[in-house]
């Protein structure tokens, strides 16, 4: 008696207490929900059921028996569909992984344009932002597809430019390297120079932590690594590799890397769309740097570049790091986009299987499963990253 | 020399302005320390390797005939010929309220007023067009001065009908457009599937901004929830969404969802992707207005729980009017993003305006034309997208929204 007045006070009927309401809302809520989803699965299972389609994930082991055009790893038609997620997967990889390292580079010197001092520099970053910002990625894929790479000279017309790359409307050849006898060697000194290289780094964060004077650690540790790296190739008793240009022979193209026109454009939209983006949060990262700390670092003797390196970058950096994860992702997810022009990324080749299997709703989960791992893996490391240099900087 | 010091104060000489020649202006922006010069020369080369060919393509090569005949298809898809009028009716509805607003809010920008006027006027003399065009092109920029007048006359004194005729317009537009009376009325209902073009894509970015705002509030109180059920749900509806391309949702809307119904009942194809764009876009804004609700300091809340307000209220009349006010900015770049992605229905076989160029590049008497079409393409996207943005910081700037 005396345990029950203490939790229910007298004077509050039930309907008004509001311990009870959160709970019966909380669970009225939980119950439509529920039933609400329950009846749309139940309609699904009951439409499935009379095309006699049953759920399930056991059809990933089949024979696909279609054809990639572009494969990382081997596939043919009598491989299963899950090897052909998984080619999906690694050509999404791919493309997510150069598109990330040129659009960064390519956004950084738009983004630094844009403040240049330079008024001509300045109007044409701006032009260059303004227009891609504000256009659709789709639109630009498709045009930079059908409108420039599908409209390059034809294979026997082929433009040879910069040296031996070739451009076709079949694809564009670049030349490339081919591994001679001594390749496996060259590769063990590579692993020992990067080891090297890496006690280097160490050692010379060390060093500033110890001396307070930040040495150029990246630039001494890529430096060593390029020595080594040229030492070793000149050393070997021959070249490890020998460049190999692409020629015409005929109706195709024989040796260098040949690159597919639909890889190219993909690229190339991505690239150049996100790139814009990532100029624009540049500019504002490097804008949000007071003015006073330019000047504070002038006055305590900083030249130009130390200014640079050790007061705006590192304070640009934590407003950059954020949005910036987010124009990656975006990347990663826009290569989707690719199904509109027929590179073989994780959602063509899905659509792909789902035609083919007739799978549709296990077809959609996983993809959509996959897309969300790597939403998920992708924003856990930025905000690692992100929490780091926080830390640092504190 | 005592009087001169003693009598200066009163007079205190304003901060010199910068003057500069023409040729000491040049100088200090194009060639002052010798590394600009480079600069400079590089950017003067850059531009004449990239505009000389694009000119001289424009111009002399490029077949524009493609656009010219495929005019209608572009602009509605295959929307009945007679019943265009009502496509007509609602852009002169919008030339009326948009006059309005730019004679109440938009003071000064005169040139692009004058630009989108000299347009209209340009078009509405452009021979590739039918004569009722011309008429309409004429009549929509005369309102739109009407309205321009009016709004200039009237001031601050309508701002808040006009905002109320905003509100009004969109579902008006959606009504006119699909008519009301079935079978051969002169308001018949025009079925989706024969909307297209540039007009398909403004209608499902009017009913995605329309359906996901709500939606979007709601997903962002949930998430603030102090009730754990509904903040998870929420939270894992938002992530789950924001994780995954359109596309995909674009997708499954497209094959899921007539599983999801009972037998016998369909849903068509527009409506499907309305649907996807719309769940898409709410998680996103959900995720705009959690930002502007979390800048409200707590004191808000008390002060209203003080006030005797209780939770509803003190959401609808307290919280949410300061919140989104903060955020409309990032609210209609999410819109401005929609407009861009509605571009999306076009993988999934919808006629909008990309979709339908894409079935016009391959008529066979416009093969190879895709360079022109798509460019057109490209432009129309772009126009209305940057006279969203632009206009939209005009109109906070005179909202004063942010300040506070």
């Amino acid at each position: 008696m005396n345990l029950k007045t203490r939790f229910i006070q007298p004077g509050i009927p039930i309907w008004r207490d509001i311990r009870f309401l959160r709970i019966f809302s909380q669970v009225i809520f939980l119950i439509l929900l529920l039933s609400l989803l329950g009846y749309l699965t139940n309609n699904m299972l009951a439409a499935m059921r009379q095309v006699g389609l049953g759920l399930g994930f056991s059809f990933l082991k089949l024979t696909s028996g279609f054809d990639i055009g572009e494969h990382l790893i081997s596939f043919d038609r009598s491989s299963t569909y899950l090897r052909a997620f998984q080619v999906g997967l690694l050509n999404t990889a791919l493309v997510s992984f150069l598109g990330i390292i040129l659009s960064t580079i390519i956004g950084v010197l738009v983004g630094v344009s844009r403040l240049s001092r330079n008024l001509l520099i300045q109007i044409l970053a701006r032009a260059y932002i303004e227009f891609l910002r504000n256009i659709p990625l789709l639109v630009l894929l498709i045009f930079v597809y059908t409108g420039i790479f599908l409209k390059l000279p034809r294979i026997n017309q082929a433009a040879s430019v910069l040296g031996g790359v070739l451009l076709t409307n079949r694809g564009i050849a670049i030349p490339w390297g081919i591994p001679t006898s001594t390749y496996s060697a060259f590769l063990f000194i590579l692993a020992f120079d990067f080891i090297v290289s890496s006690l280097v780094a160490v050692y010379l964060i060390r060093l500033g932590r110890r001396t307070g004077r930040a040495p150029l650690t990246w630039l001494w540790t890529l430096l060593i690594f390029l020595f080594i790296a040229l030492l070793g190739w000149f050393l070997l008793p021959g070249s490890p590799m020998i460049l190999e240009k692409p020629a015409v022979q005929g109706l195709r193209i024989a040796g260098g890397r040949q690159l597919t026109p639909e890889f190219m454009a993909l690229l190339a939209g991505l690239v150049i769309y996100t790139s814009a983006f990532i100029a624009d949060v540049v500019r504002a990262g490097l804008q949000s740097v007071s003015k006073g700390q330019v000047e504070a670092a002038r006055a305590i003797g900083l030249n130009n570049f130390q200014v640079l390196r050790l007061v705006v970058f590192p304070q640009a950096l934590r407003v950059i790091i954020p949005p910036l994860t987010s124009h990656y992702l975006n990347l990663a997810k826009n290569s989707s986009l690719a199904v509109a022009i027929g590179y073989p990324d994780l959602f063509s080749v899905s659509g792909t299987v789902l035609n083919q299997s007739g799978r549709a709703v296990e077809v959609i989960v996983l993809v959509m499963a996959i897309y969300l791992l790597i939403s998920l893996l992708t924003s856990l490391f930025m905000n690692w990253y992100n929490s780091r240099i926080r830390f640092v900087e504190r | 020399m005592t009087q001169a010091l003693t009598s200066s104060p009163s007079v205190i000489l304003p901060p010199p302005t910068e003057r500069y020649t023409l040729l000491g202006w040049i100088y200090k922006n194009l060639f002052n320390p010798w590394y600009n010069s480079l600069l400079t020369l590089l950017a003067v080369a850059v531009i004449y390797a990239i505009s000389k060919p694009v000119l001289v393509w424009t111009f002399n090569q490029a077949r524009w005939d493609v656009v010219t005949v495929n005019m209608r298809l572009l602009m509605v898809g295959q929307y009945p010929l007679d019943q265009i009028w009502r496509v007509w009716l609602c852009l002169h509805l919008l030339a009326a309220i948009a006059g309005l607003s730019w004679g109440i809010w938009i003071h000064g920008y005169r040139t692009v007023g004058i630009l989108m006027l000299a347009s209209l006027l340009g078009l509405g003399f452009h021979p590739g067009l039918s004569t009722s065009s011309h008429g309409h092109l004429i009549a929509l920029m005369v309102i739109a001065l009407i309205g321009f007048t009016l709004g200039r006359l009237g001031g601050r004194r309508i701002q808040r009908s006009v905002i109320n005729l905003w509100l009004i317009y969109f579902p008006v537009v959606i009504l006119i457009v699909r008519g009301l009376t079935p079978g051969s009325g002169w308001f018949q209902v025009v079925p989706t599937n024969l909307w297209g073009g540039l007009l398909l894509t403004f209608l499902l970015t009017v009913v995605g901004i329309l359906f996901s705002f709500p939606l979007g509030i709601l997903l962002a109180l949930g998430r603030r929830s102090k009730l754990p059920i509904i903040r998870w749900v929420s939270v894992g509806y938002i992530e789950l969404i924001r994780g995954v391309p359109l596309v995909t949702i674009l997708f499954m809307a497209q094959i899921m969802l007539p599983l999801f119904l009972p037998t016998g009942m369909t849903i068509d194809r527009v409506l499907r992707a309305m649907v996807g764009i719309i769940l898409f876009t709410a998680a996103y804004q959900a995720e705009n207005i959690r930002g502007g609700l979390q800048a409200i300091p707590f004191g808000q809340y008390e002060a209203a729980h003080a006030l005797g307000l209780n939770g509803l209220h003190t959401t609808t009349f307290i919280i949410m009017p300061q919140a989104l006010r903060n955020v409309i900015p990032v609210l209609v770049g999410q819109f401005i993003a929609l407009y861009k992605d509605t571009s999306l229905v076009a993988i999934v076989g919808l006629l909008d305006l990309l979709g339908i160029s894409r079935s016009i590049v391959s008529q066979p008497q416009f093969i190879g034309l895709q360079r022109e079409t798509y460019l057109f393409v490209t432009v129309i996207y772009w126009v209305f997208s940057y006279l969203m943005a632009h206009l939209s910081q005009r109109l906070e700037a005179a909202l004063g929204v942010g300040e506070r």
